[in-house]
């Protein structure tokens, strides 16, 4: 299912140094045409479908469309991310439309505790740095053969 | 598949790039869930002035297997003990596993969710009722760290809310490094020994997909991390839909690969996966099976799997076959008995469960079992969503077709090749298990002195999964950081000179340039193969010959010698790969680390004269387990400068009743 780049709607990321769905793909499929300044898939049978350049684009000019080898033509599944929920509209070849809403993160985006500070100990023992912060005791096997 | 008009990819490749050296102490190869664990934990114990760098070939916002998120953590111990998830993973994986890696992993796994939690992964919650909460409704029964009861599909997962997980995951191992020790879109090519002792590491070597650029990189420990190996067979489905593999079509067997190149030793790389899927979508069925408890039928609307008949299949397999969860690769196998009896297809019956289910919910409840069974799929397999939105599949509705996929090879998820490692030095840890230098053990280090793996990459230990692939990611770093300690006087020193290694990376470049010119259209030249037309014939080999989905996965000693001369030619033929632009150098590089790979997995098969996985492949002149014989690990070497293989049983010992 590969994603496609709406011409009217990919202003090229305003041709920051940053092109949002470049630097995203994990399999470096999304490209910038600098003479169109419009981004493409450049090779489509390598999408894996993982709408991480749809879900990143400022201008929602990328959606994707079943794989021409076993899709039948007509649906559509787009997300909308926000800060806390991703919201997916599915629409259906007969037309019917069902929203489904789920949570993604529940901590502002940045903020993840990198423990930064931690300064852990004993590197000769067989703790991880925050176990050893914490005190935990390694199991031992109950029984051995 | 070219585009009409113009030529694949944006930025032109050049004979000569610049060239960037770098040297640091500890290198990081991978971005994804085990290098992020690995990029969390490192420099809490790395002392002042010590220095460490990351390179992931794409972004680790959203790279690896966990890119477009997960619905569950497939790995939490909580009230249950290591002990017994050594067990379920030994029958999982039809016996022969290290159960020290294991256990090990087993202490470690949990550490790493309640991280994640705190980062900000919303993880379900049952309420005091005994009810599902969602991850940010559950955040008000308090963290599992702090005794919250997680919603479990089955002993060992935990339900979450995991679109953005690899983000939050990234987000801390970016934090943590720091943003000037992470090289994204470069890819590593190769491992390098050192010159003065090539059992060692020494650094490695690879390019940047963004700038044509060499970084040749030197480090007195490396740890290769870069997830499996999918597109070395032929997938069910060939035009555009050939990126719907189930496994993440950017994962090129690199691990393996430049880790076989480096000397290091792998083991039971003749195991596979090929999951039981959706059809053509490729989305979970552990759901279906485990929180909607709905059962799969065959052609005639069987329950297949509950027959008498089945039964006495899984006897012959005893005890794996007969235990209460039977091993994934029988499942497989008893649904291709099915279908080869001309009994297919098989079906997953979404109807009768959802209806069954109907009847003991509200409304309401209904309504969001619904929303769960579409956020399966949403949160880690889109495509298959829409899928069933093209066919007009509602699952309460119309069943759907389940089948297995073309193989994959990994270490993490449900099946177990990989580079042998060191395991932990304790007491109980038999010696054979342990890998030593200067008299000292460091856990997760590979035969290779100074190279170490997590994840995808350590063998004998599947079912770690993204929890556990983070976890051993955080143990091999701090074991890296042991390492550098022990060795600070170590100077690493390469073998090869700059140019050397900048032939070497850009030699499909130039062999392009030298070239194109020839013809009139780019891709057809005698002078070179592109990358696109070696994948066909890799895939195409090995489908035919190498227990591809062709022959439900059967193969012979005679096709296996078949596959295996052809393979031999590819790799010599590789010398003439040809890359135009810098996206295309990356597909050259990734072909050639494939070839190696599959290579390996097909010279196991050939030693290992049994069938130890029904179900993920069938060597049928040794059909059968013969545990007199081969109830052992089958190690492998490859010498890169003889271009020989040795392979070798290595005796199992198992250390938990
Ligand atoms: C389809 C699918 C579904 C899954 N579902 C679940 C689930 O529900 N729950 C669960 O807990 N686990 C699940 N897993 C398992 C989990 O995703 C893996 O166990 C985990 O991601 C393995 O971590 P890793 O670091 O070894 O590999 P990955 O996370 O895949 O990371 C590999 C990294 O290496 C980089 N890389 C590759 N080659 C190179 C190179 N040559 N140079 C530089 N960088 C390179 C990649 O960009 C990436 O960053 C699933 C896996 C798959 C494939
Ligand atoms: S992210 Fe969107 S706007 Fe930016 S270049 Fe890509 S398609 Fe265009
Ligand atoms: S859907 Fe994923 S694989 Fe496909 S182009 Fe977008 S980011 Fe890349």
């Amino acid at each position: 299912m590969p994603s496609f780049v709406i011409a009217e709607k990919c202003d090229g990321c305003k041709g920051g140094d940053k092109t949002a769905c470049m630097y995203i793909c994990p399999n470096d499929l999304m490209v910038l045409d600098p003479n169109a300044m419009k981004a493409y898939n450049q090779e489509p049978d390598q999408c894996w479908e993982c709408f991480s350049c749809v879900k990143i684009c400022p201008t929602q000019a990328i959606e994707v469309r079943g794989y021409s080898d076993f899709v039948p033509l007509g649906s559509s599944i787009m997300p909308m991310m926000g800060t806390e929920d991703v919201m997916w509209t599915c629409k259906f070849r007969s037309g019917l439309i069902k929203r489904f809403k789920f949570p993604i993160r529940t901590t502002p985006e940045g903020t993840a505790n990198a423990y930064k500070s931690l300064k852990a100990k004993d590197l000769n023992s067989g703790l991880l740095s925050t176990e050893e912060a914490d005190g935990y005791k390694l199991p031992r096997p109950q029984a051995l053969v | 598949m070219a585009i009409p008009n113009k030529p694949l990819g944006e930025t032109k490749a050049v004979r000569d790039p610049k060239v960037e050296e770098r040297e640091v102490d500890i290198l990081i190869v991978g971005g994804g869930m085990a290098a992020c664990g690995a990029a969390f934990e490192v420099k809490k114990w790395m002392s002042e002035g010590q220095t460490v760098l990351l390179c992931d070939k794409a972004a680790m916002e959203r790279s690896g297997a966990v890119a477009q998120g997960l619905s569950a953590i497939n790995t939490y111990i909580g009230t249950n003990t290591p002990d017994d998830y050594v067990r379920m993973v030994r029958n999982d994986l039809m016996g022969i596993v290290r159960e020290d890696l294991i256990f090990d992993l087993g202490c470690h796994v949990d550490d790493s969710v309640h991280l994640f939690e705190e980062w900000g992964l919303p993880i379900w919650k049952k309420s005091a009722e005994n009810k599902t909460l969602d991850g940010k409704q559950g955040q008000k029964m308090g963290t599992l760290k702090s005794g919250a009861a997680p919603v479990r599909t089955g002993k060992w997962q935990v339900m979450i809310n995991g679109e953005s997980y690899k983000r939050i995951v990234a987000e801390a191992a970016k934090l943590a490094l720091g943003d000037e020790n992470i090289l994204e879109r470069t890819f590593i090519v190769e491992l390098l020994n050192d010159a003065k002792n090539p059992k060692q590491i020494a650094g490695a070597v690879g390019f940047s997909v963004r700038e044509n650029k060499v970084y040749i990189i030197k480090a007195k420990a490396v740890m290769v991390a870069c997830g499996g190996a999918v597109n070395i067979y032929q997938p069910r489905s060939v035009g555009e839909g050939k990126g719907r593999a189930w496994y993440p079509v950017w994962n090129a067997g690199s691990t393996y690969t430049m880790a076989l190149r480096a000397g290091a030793e792998l083991s039971m790389m003749e195991n596979r996966f090929t999951p039981a899927r959706f059809k053509d979508g490729c989305g979970p069925v552990g759901a279906w099976f485990l929180l909607f408890k709905a059962k799969t039928l065959n052609g005639l609307g069987e329950n297949f799997a509950a027959s008498d008949a089945a039964k006495a299949e899984l006897q012959k397999y005893a005890p794996y076959g007969t235990a209460a969860i039977t091993p994934t690769c029988l499942r497989n196998h008893l649904m291709l008995f099915e279908m080869k009896e001309g009994r297919g297809p098989i079906m997953m019956d979404t109807v009768s469960a959802l209806a069954a289910l109907g009847k003991t919910m509200d409304k309401k409840e209904l309504k969001h079992l619904e929303s769960e069974a579409w956020e399966d799929f949403l949160d880690m397999t889109c495509g298959q969503a829409n899928l069933w939105c093209a066919q007009d599949c509602e699952p309460e509705k119309k069943n759907s077709e389940v089948m297995p996929t073309e193989p994959y090879l990994l270490g993490s998820h449900s099946g177990c090749c990989g580079i042998w490692t060191s395991g932990p030095d304790y007491d109980w840890v038999p010696d054979a298990y342990k890998i030593k230098y200067n008299g000292k053990v460091y856990n997760r280090m590979t035969t290779i002195v100074g190279l170490f793996t997590a994840g995808d990459g350590v063998a004998c230990s599947g079912h770690k999964f993204s929890s556990g692939s983070h976890a051993e990611g955080r143990i091999a770093a701090k074991e890296m950081a042991k390492f550098v300690r022990d060795n600070a006087s170590f100077k690493p020193t390469l073998k090869e000179t700059t140019k050397e290694l900048v032939d070497l990376v850009y030699k499909p470049v130039r062999t392009f340039l030298d070239h194109s010119a020839y013809t009139t259209a780019i891709d057809i030249n005698p002078n070179y193969i592109k990358p696109n037309g070696m994948m066909y014939r890799m895939m195409k080999a090995t489908h035919e010959y190498g227990a591809g989905t062709a022959t439900f996965y059967l193969t012979t000693s005679k096709n296996l010698e078949i596959v295996l001369n052809l393979l031999e030619t590819m790799r010599a033929d590789c010398e003439k790969m040809a890359a135009g632009d810098l996206h295309e150098l990356m597909r050259a590089w990734e072909i050639i680390h494939r070839l190696y790979t599959v290579e390996a997995h097909l010279r196991h098969i050939q030693f290992r004269k049994e069938t130890r996985y029904p179900g993920f492949y069938y060597q049928a002149d040794y059909p059968g387990q013969d545990d007199a014989n081969w109830f052992c690990f089958v190690n492998s070497t490859y010498d890169k400068v003889k271009n020989e293989w040795s392979l070798k049983k290595v005796p199992y010992i198992k250390i938990i009743p």
